[in-house]
């Protein structure tokens, strides 16, 4: 059956990857983010891909006012209403510590604007009974390390937020996915140094449509990091402040 | 837009750039760029994809379909996407790039900055031939462009080594099919006149010999003629893609195993021929079901000689064929095809002939051997393939393309600075002299 997903953060090429994916599978697309020029572009792109409709729609994590209109048209979509969100923002630690004022736009763009937005969609979806929320985290959410503790801790944030809104909206036969994935290449992850086992766009986004559909709880993408994770997390706290990783 | 310091190469991988690379998601992040030279999937064999010392932008994630015409086949993608992935989503709707290259993973970008060709030429023409605008960032200012309405810059673009602007997207008019599967013919020919004459002969859709470069004497320029008709058939199922994990080493592809497999390769087409339905990526892209095939050269990587040759100048082409037999140097990758008649672009390859394209590992014989075939192409009036060539000699190539000034001009209007210029056209000087 056809339903709707609107894609937060959509110009972000793991985005790109899943509405093409979705698009394939014939869904009604909302790309929402700033770029409106080129949240168009996909929007032609997903609508050559055999979506039922795809539309770029402004979203700005940082302006709520935003939220509205957006609430407004899922509500007016018929059938199950879904939601996958990408948005994030990770300046360079050492740019944080220099600026601690760039906290709160970090905090915000990776934890509380997509928080809040999916906080007034949720009445939504318990009223229809169902549906998905992909929230997109990261391993740095893991385990606070010395490299990107900020934009690390706004993800743990999230991690939390998605598994208590998992908590309530499967009450309603809704569903929550938290997706961490690992290295992705993006832009995001480009020339930077020391990175390793990168993981194509395509390959997050075909991790995430599985776990969507086999209602998993949290995964990480590529599989490999989940142990990766698990060794970081298990090192006494007391030798892990000790290091740099 | 970040940089990264690398270092890369085309697909032959024989010649290597260093230099700092940026690979765009977004259509805005190439607004306010100085000129800097682009590549796509960087196929080509040589340095026609590098800028030593310098910058290129990866253009493989500007790679969006903006429209798509279901009744007319029109369609405008980004210039990064792949030619693959357009068959992948319109032959279900009934349409298929018109000209396709011997490899899927080749991007729209990179098909018309080398005005490539496939296995329909002699009926279909060149890849440029069926684009219908061109979206190009030209001195500055993105503007779309049409063989009607710009024609001298047009001709310049198609086949123009991305010298007269960044491509950023284009329109290209894809044809019609009449089912998912070719019908595919194969012949044994003998020799190479008998070679010949089949690929005279036919009169299908698409048509191409693959020839056994390591036989000599009275098989020499043996091979196998297919002639292929798209086909209402079911296609068989296509298998995964597998890979090649790691370079392969020198004997891989030495003088016996070559041979061994080519005989067997000639002889599993039974001497009557044979007719077997295909998928479309089959018949079309043989070779994209092994991903990194390259890497079966080794390190050192390889070269491809390929040059098309006067209808009239087939004792020339026979030389060749026995100066490459007569090496020893050859691999089994090594194509023989008509081409149809020499097309608007340029600096546009086809030319009326016989093209020949052979696959050599990259050692100091081999490189003698392909400068010494790049003589008896100049000599035959002959041209050589810019999208494959990284040895030939600058004023030998110059002489090929009697359009070159024309191509000169426009490359100069757009580009005054030379900001443009990549490895090929500073090894070959190809935009001043």
């Amino acid at each position: 059956m056809q339903e709707t997903w609107i894609i937060l953060g959509a110009t972000s090429s793991m985005a790109r990857a899943l509405s093409r994916a979705l698009s394939e599978q014939g869904h009604a697309l909302l790309l929402a983010g700033r770029d409106m020029e080129d949240m168009k572009r996909l929007a032609a792109d997903c609508t050559a891909r055999g979506a039922a409709s795809a539309e770029a729609v402004a979203f700005d994590a940082r302006k709520p006012a935003t939220f509205t209109p957006l609430i407004e048209t899922l509500s007016d979509q018929p059938g199950m209403l879904n939601a996958a969100v990408f948005v994030g923002s990770m300046p360079e630690q050492e740019t944080i510590d220099s600026d601690p004022s760039l906290i709160d736009g970090t905090v915000t763009d990776s934890f509380t604007g997509p928080a809040r937005f999916l906080q007034m969609m949720a009445p939504l979806m318990e009223e229809r009974g169902g549906g998905t929320i992909v929230g997109v985290g990261s391993v740095a959410g893991d385990r606070g390390r010395l490299g990107n503790y900020v934009y690390g801790a706004a993800k743990a944030g999230f991690h939390t937020y998605l598994s208590g809104l998992r908590n309530r909206l499967t009450r309603s036969g809704g569903h929550v996915v938290t997706v961490k994935p690992g290295f992705v290449d993006t832009a995001m992850t480009w020339g930077i140094e020391g990175m390793f086992l990168v993981a194509p766009p395509e390959k997050v986004a075909s991790d995430i449509l599985r776990a969507v559909e086999k209602r998993k709880n949290v995964i990480y993408t590529p599989f490999f990091w989940r142990y990766i994770m698990l060794i970081i997390r298990s090192i006494p706290e007391p030798i892990f402040k000790k290091l740099s990783i | 837009m970040r940089w990264k310091s690398d270092t890369y190469s085309g697909w032959g991988r024989a010649l290597k750039a260093d230099g700092d690379l940026a690979r765009p998601e977004r259509i805005s992040a190439l607004k306010g760029l100085p000129p800097t030279p682009a590549f796509g999937a960087r196929r080509s064999y040589g340095d026609a994809c590098l800028n030593s010392d310098g910058r290129a932008i990866d253009m493989t994630r500007l790679d969006r379909i903006l429209s798509f015409d279901p009744e007319t086949g029109l369609v405008e993608a980004e210039a990064g996407i792949s030619i693959g992935e357009l068959v992948r989503l319109f032959a279900p709707a009934g349409w298929i790039p018109t000209v396709m290259p011997g490899t899927g993973f080749a991007t729209v970008g990179g098909a018309i900055a080398m005005d490539v060709h496939g296995k329909n030429h002699h009926r279909d023409g060149a890849f440029g031939d069926h684009i219908t605008a061109i979206r190009l960032i030209h001195q500055g200012k993105a503007k779309t462009i049409t063989p009607d309405r710009n024609k001298s810059l047009f001709n310049a673009t198609r086949g123009g080594l991305g010298q007269t602007g960044l491509i950023v997207s284009a329109t290209i008019q894809m044809a019609p099919i009449s089912g998912q599967a070719m019908k595919v013919r194969e012949s044994r020919a003998g020799d190479l006149e008998e070679h010949l004459a089949l690929l005279d002969a036919s009169d299908a859709h698409y048509t191409v010999g693959w020839i056994d470069a390591t036989a000599r004497g009275s098989e020499l320029g043996r091979g196998i003629v297919e002639e292929a008709e798209h086909s209402l058939d079911t296609p068989p199922k296509l298998g995964r893609a597998k890979s090649v994990p790691v370079d392969a080493p020198r004997f891989a592809l030495s003088k016996p195993v070559v041979k061994a497999f080519n005989t067997r390769y000639f002889k599993r087409i039974p001497e009557e021929g044979r007719t077997r339905t295909r998928t479309l990526q089959d018949f079309f892209f043989p070779l994209d079901r092994v991903l990194d095939w390259n890497r079966l050269y080794g390190k050192r990587g390889f070269h491809q000689f390929q040059c098309v040759l006067p209808m009239d100048q087939t004792d020339t082409l026979h030389s060749m064929i026995e100066a490459i037999a007569g090496s020893g140097l050859a691999s089994p990758l090594a194509v023989l095809k008509r081409l149809g008649p020499e097309g608007a672009g340029f600096l546009s390859f086809p030319t009326e002939g016989y093209t020949l394209a052979v696959d050599f590992p990259n050692r100091d014989k081999a490189q003698g051997l392909i400068r010494d075939l790049g003589e008896q192409t100049a000599a035959a009036d002959g041209r050589i393939y810019l999208a494959k060539d990284s040895l030939a000699d600058g004023a030998t190539i110059r002489a090929m393309y009697p359009e070159l000034g024309k191509w000169q001009a426009e490359a100069a209007k757009a580009d005054p600075d030379r900001q443009l210029e990549t490895d090929l056209i500073r090894r070959l000087n190809l935009r001043s002299a």
